[in-house]
């Protein structure tokens, strides 16, 4: 094993890029709240180079862009919740990030570290991809700077692990302004409100009009190897009347669409009941609200 | 081991030290510096003993990589002795006896330091989750609570 030996803090995303594909072998580090005590207990080890991305303007900042709002991958849980373009277009996110951890880990942990993480229970996950969010990457494999970008469900791969390329930096995330109409519910499940991982979380998004849900997006958390879709909910959503008939049908679906694991947090049974009793409450409380 | 040398303000103070690259926040301002009024608990973020304010925001100094102070104003509580604020949240927390074993104490007004700065006048339940972030172990939370509810009413 190569130990750490070298510490670089890129001022530009340009310079970032470049030390990446030459150095090789590097860790990065954003807010390091999830680094710093996965190192400790020997979950990470740190490569051969450490990276701050800290010091890289392009990486921070809450913009619109045409209908898109971007949220550079630096932005804290805090930064995020008190922007107006966040408060207004967006308050899934505001309320999802009241559910996050602590005040002090919410004003250093990073939008984009929560992303790389990929932990199956990341608190902004299943929000982002209810939100309809896109990452955006960059690398520098040759002499032009070379961007794409992906629906996040796609990003994540396992616990941990993610499609980002080794000499690729994830710089923001994309979500589109939601149309009229748009209602959107986060419930994340855990013992308390604060600094607890969730046994399972649930997110629910979509168009209601005339009592009729569409283009809806649900989403779960803990209850995967990663955050998931909830195809099959949707599917008994789409179109549909909110109705009392309709929402047993979905609630139904998603307990049946889960496989999650027993582990400390929860039982396998009980994720599976409480994604069936939380879902329906949710849809209960979008059709009465609307 | 790399060792690299960062430049930043420590309660007002130009401070110049070579640290590990991989060296906490915490250890170097208890090990390098030598304040040790800021407590190490869990090291994993839950408890808030730690806390500290950098460049205005509080943060748990043992998940802050100490280089990532390079170039920036870090506040310990040892700083709050020339902080009108601070000074008041000290004196309220002696006042209402908001102490008990006094471990959590440095994080617990620290913390309340940030959240008064934000929100000169929480309700209750504003301080308790402002505060969620700190654990007592003592279980002296309704002092505590008591204590920073008093440094808003001066």
């Amino acid at each position: 094993m190569t130990a750490l030996d070298n510490y670089v803090a890129p001022t530009s995303l340009e310079q970032a890029v470049v030390q990446l594909q030459e150095l090789g072998e590097v860790t990065i580090l954003a807010g390091g709240t999830d680094l710093m005590p996965q190192s400790h207990a020997g979950r990470v080890k740190f490569k051969r180079t450490l990276m701050n991305i800290r010091r890289i303007p392009e990486l921070r900042g809450i913009v619109r862009e045409g209908d898109e709002i971007r949220i550079g991958a630096l932005v804290t849980i805090s930064e995020m919740m008190a922007h107006p373009l966040v408060r207004e277009h967006l308050p899934l996110l505001v309320s999802a990030g009241d559910h996050f951890a602590s005040d002090q880990i919410r004003n250093a942990g990073t939008v984009g570290g929560n992303i790389c993480n990929a932990s199956p229970a990341g608190d902004t996950l299943v929000p982002l991809m209810v939100l309809g969010a896109h990452v955006e990457l960059a690398s520098k494999p040759d002499d032009t700077l070379f961007r794409r970008s992906m629906p996040l469900p796609e990003f994540f791969v396992g616990p941990g692990k993610t499609r980002l390329a080794p000499a690729e930096l994830l710089t923001a995330v994309r979500l589109p302004i939601p149309p009229k109409g748009f209602v959107a519910r986060f419930h994340k499940f855990g013992t308390r409100p604060a600094l607890d991982i969730s046994a399972i979380s649930i997110g629910v998004a979509g168009v209601l009009k005339d009592g009729t849900f569409s283009q809806v997006r649900v989403a779960f958390g803990a209850v995967a190897p990663t955050p998931v879709c909830g195809c099959a909910t949707e599917e008994a959503l789409e179109g549909k009347k909110l109705d009392a008939a309709t929402i047993a049908a979905a609630a139904r679906a998603a307990q049946d669409e889960v496989h999650p694991i027993s582990d400390v947090r929860a039982s396998a049974w009980y994720r599976k009941e409480m994604i069936h009793n939380m879902t329906k409450r949710i849809l209960e409380d979008v059709s009465a609200n609307h | 081991m790399s060792q690299q040398t960062i430049n930043f303000t420590l309660n007002g103070v130009p401070t110049r030290v070579s640290v590990p690259v991989q060296m906490s926040a915490l250890e170097m301002i208890r090990n390098v510096t030598g304040l040790t009024g800021t407590k190490y608990g869990c090291g994993e973020g839950e408890c808030g003993a730690c806390t500290i304010i950098l460049d205005g925001v509080s943060l748990n100094s043992c998940l802050l990589f100490a280089v990532e102070c390079d170039g920036r104003q870090v506040t310990t509580v040892e700083g709050l002795a020339d902080d009108p604020l601070g000074r008041r949240i000290e004196k309220a927390f002696v006042d209402a006896g908001a102490v008990q074993c006094g471990f959590c104490t440095p994080g617990m007004v620290m913390q309340a330091r940030q959240l008064l700065e934000r929100n000169p006048r929480p309700s209750r339940e504003e301080i308790q989750r402002g505060i969620e972030g700190n654990l007592c172990r003592c279980t002296g939370y309704v002092k505590i609570i008591d204590a920073i509810e008093a440094a808003t009413k001066e």
